[in-house]
This record gives C-alpha cells, sequence and structure tokens, in this order.
C-alpha cells in the first residue's frame, strides 16, 4: 500500500499538486492527524523526517554525559534513578527513529549518519557534563526546556511522532522533578554544594538560552512549519514560555544567572534577555562544540560494542549458531 | 550495516485482566521472541502490564482513510442504540409507577 516516490505527484508542478496541498492544508488546520499512508507534499515528509531525526539523536547524545555520571551518583537513590532516566531516554530514541521510519527513511540509516558525523543533534549535548551539579542542572532545565518543546509538538499533525510524544512527555514529568530535586537538594546544601550548582548554572546558560534554536528573525522555516502544524509555536515563543515558567523558580533557589541584560518587561510580559550568539550556536550544531566529536566517538563504540548482541539475535532467529561474545572470547 | 533493520511487530499491552489489549507501538525485531523482550523494555518500564501481545505487521490488514466513508452509516441506525427508545416516558403514561 505505500505508494511508490515517483507516483506520489506530491511536488510542486506535479499533476493535481495544488488541488491536493489545498485539500491537505485544510485538513491539517481543522487539527486532522496526518497518518503515514496519507497523501503529503514531499516537503511535509522531508521537513518532519529532518526535525524526528534530530530529535531522536539528541535522546540517544543526552544519555551520554548522564550515562557517564552513573558510577560517581552520591547516593544509591541517585543512581537508581539516573540509570531510571538513562534507560528512558534511550527508549525515547527507539520511539523517535520507528515515527520517522514510517515516512520512509530507514532506521539504519538514521543510526549510521549519526555514527559517521552527518547527522545533528541538540546543541546542549555538545557541552561537558563536569561535576554532579551538571547532571543536576541537566535534568532539570534541560529537560524543562524540552518539555516545553515536546508538549506542543505533542499536538503537531503528524500521527505517529504525536503518539510517540505523548509518551515521552508522560516520561519526561520523572526526570523533570527528579531533577528539580537535585538541584533543591544542591541549593540548600553545604556552600560547596551551593557553590558547585551556581557554577553549572553559570556555564549551562548560554546553551539553554539557546536550546529553542535560532531567533524567529532568523529561521526560515518557520511559518510553513506552522501551516502544516508540524510546529505550534516559535522558538521565540517557546523560549519565553520556558523562561515564564523557570525563571521565577532559579530565582526562589537564591540562584543567579549571567546575562546583565536579564529583565521582565512588564509592558510586553515578556522576559529581555542578550540575544544568544546565533553563529556560535549554527557552529556547534554542525559538529565543533567542545564534546561534538567524544559525543559520535561513544556512540560508535557503543554501537560496534553491541554488534555481537545483533549477531547473536540473528542467528538465533535463523537456526545459527549464535556466536559468543568477544569478551568471552577474549578470557 | 543492515543488521537491525529487522521486521516490525506492533506491541498490544494490557494493563489488568480482563481489559482490552491497546495498541502502544512498535519494535523492531528478528523474531517473535525478541519482540517480546524488547516490547516489554520499551512499553512496560511505568504503568501496570499483565500480558503483552506482539504480531507482525504484515499481518495486518487494515482499511484505508480514503475508504472511511464505508463506515458512515446510510440510514437512521438508532433503532440499534438504547437511545433509540422512549420506554420510560412511554411507561409512565400507561401506570401509576413512580420510580421507574
Ligand atoms: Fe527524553
Ligand atoms: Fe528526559
Amino acid at each position: 500500500m505505500v505508494m511508490l516516490a515517483e507516483n506520489r505527484n506530491d511536488k510542486p508542478g506535479d499533476p493535481g499538486f495544488e488541488e491536493r496541498l489545498a485539500a491537505f492544508e485544510d485538513r491539517v488546520a481543522r487539527g486532522d492527524k496526518v497518518e503515514p499512508g496519507d497523501w503529503m507534499p514531499a516537503d511535509y515528509r522531508i521537513e518532519l523526517v529532518r526535525l524526528i531525526h534530530v530529535h531522536s539523536n539528541s535522546e540517544i547524545c543526552g544519555a551520554l554525559p548522564e550515562g557517564g555520571w552513573i558510577p560517581h551518583a552520591p547516593t544509591f537513590k541517585r543512581k537508581l534513578a539516573l540509570c531510571a532516566k538513562v534507560q528512558d531516554e534511550v527508549g525515547h530514541a527507539q520511539l523517535l527513529y520507528r515515527a520517522a521510519e514510517t515516512l520512509g527513511k530507514p532506521r539504519e540509516e538514521m543510526l549510521q549518519e549519526l555514527i559517521d558525523g552527518k547527522a545533528k543533534f541538540s546543541n546542549v549535548f555538545h557541552y561537558p557534563a563536569k561535576t554532579w551539579a551538571d547532571v543536576a542542572v541537566i535534568a532539570w532545565l534541560i529537560d524543562a526546556a524540552a518539555i516545553v518543546n515536546q508538549t506542543m509538538m505533542s499536538e503537531g499533525s503528524y500521527g505517529p511522532y504525536s503518539r510517540a510524544l505523548k509518551r515521552i512527555c508522560y516520561e519526561e514529568a520523572f526526570h523533570l522533578t527528579h531533577g528539580y530535586d537535585m538541584c533543591i537538594t544542591l541549593a540548600t546544601g553545604t556552600p560547596v554544594q551551593r557553590e558547585m550548582l551556581q557554577d553549572a548554572l553559570n556555564r549551562w546558560w548560554k546553551p539553554i538560552m539557546m536550546f529553542h534554536g535560532p531567533a524567529d528573525k532568523e529561521s526560515k522555516h518557520t511559518e510553513k512549519l506552522m501551516r502544516w502544524r508540524i510546529k505550534l509555536k516559535t522558538n521565540d515563543q517557546q523560549r519565553q514560555q520556558f523562561l515564564k515558567k523557570y525563571l521565577p523558580k532559579i530565582f526562589n533557589l537564591k540562584l543567579t544567572l549571567p546575562d546583565p541584560n536579564l529583565r521582565y518587561d512588564e509592558a510586553a510580559k515578556e522576559w529581555r534577555y542578550t540575544e544568544p550568539d546565533w553563529a556560535e550556536f549554527l557552529s556547534v550544531v554542525r559538529g565543533n562544540g567542545p564534546m561534538s566529536a567524544e559525543r559520535v566517538q561513544s556512540r560508535r563504540l557503543a554501537h560496534e560494542q553491541g554488534a555481537w548482541v545483533r549477531d547473536a539475535l540473528n542467528a538465533a532467529a535463523t537456526n545459527q549458531p549464535v556466536p559468543m561474545p568477544p569478551a568471552v572470547l577474549a578470557s | 550495516m543492515h543488521d537491525t533493520q529487522w521486521r516490525v511487530f506492533e506491541v498490544f499491552h494490557q494493563s489488568t485482566r480482563g481489559e482490552p489489549h491497546v495498541h502502544v507501538g512498535s519494535v523492531h525485531a528478528p523474531d517473535a521472541e525478541s519482540a517480546v523482550i524488547l516490547a516489554k523494555e520499551q512499553f512496560s518500564r511505568r504503568q501496570a502490564c499483565v500480558n503483552m501481545w506482539v504480531v507482525p505487521a504484515e499481518a495486518i490488514t487494515a482499511t484505508r482513510y480514503e475508504d472511511a466513508d464505508m463506515f458512515q452509516h446510510g440510514t437512521d441506525k438508532s433503532y440499534r442504540e438504547a437511545f433509540g427508545y422512549e420506554t420510560t416516558k412511554r411507561a409512565r403514561a400507561v401506570g401509576d409507577m413512580q420510580e421507574i
């Protein structure tokens, strides 16, 4: 039932394209969900694949700095919670690759592009998690920023993505609360703990302010993405929503932020801030961040070291002798 | 490469005995047995689950959304529904029972 690419007539100039596009935009505007077999403009498919692919990669790469801290968690309870969060994030990636796949891009290809350093992932995961307080700040504020984005996207027009995001958002609630709990512990702890938290926040604030992507005046795709209900809010709107909800909580913990221009504009009912350096943002997501190469390398290593599991599963499924793991062979 | 582009299995989850199995998503797996293991990891990390089905996606035959009009009712089907009958009103009109 999958239509051949050449028969889709989904590009401007193809026979009947304009009428189909009008009908498509009509139903999307009514809040109808688009399903994999439905007709959709080629650009809708391309934009969604691009977006979901980056999203899945970010779930995987986000688990890397956190995973590295599991052996160093300060208490057993924190270790359990961090393990659970990391497992969730990798699960989110699987759900999302599957959603992207319904649009025609094979999962293998997406995983390979990440390993080859050809695919993007969220700017925030190109930075190092230096201390335990970084883990707390990531879990609280980066997950908070992600929840703003994912809750909005879960109302979007593409059925499989929207359903995956509903499930993801439900799990994110624990990540956020656990992150907040870790930050409260550090904020109300010893002077050293407070200092560690403040230092982590100082280092993370710039990447966090860039998290929702370039300012509206700089992003070219926004209008189309919103018309097709792929996105329901602009980057700046998401950033404002995040600031409104979390700045009061940050200040309540008597923490400060390294932005002298940060102030609430009563008249506009908006936060004012120093515009992030979007050239730096683009350079970072293109792979020039402090940890870009390291993240891709870790992912590659994990993929290679897990090869024997996939080989064993394949062998068992086809009644072939199951190979031994390399560690067993070596010993 | 091409070692995990496995078959797709649709996953159905039952939260309590007696309740229906509900579709929750899908997994890739080389066979049904591994599909169950992967589905368990992916879809029962939190919610209660007493039973799970995995079904090869290709085993499902689905109607097309374009053909949704075949489910449209051509005629009034209220005679199939409880609300299609006015028994209380009609019974009151007959007798003098207060609680009906
Ligand atoms: Fe996640
Ligand atoms: Fe998360």
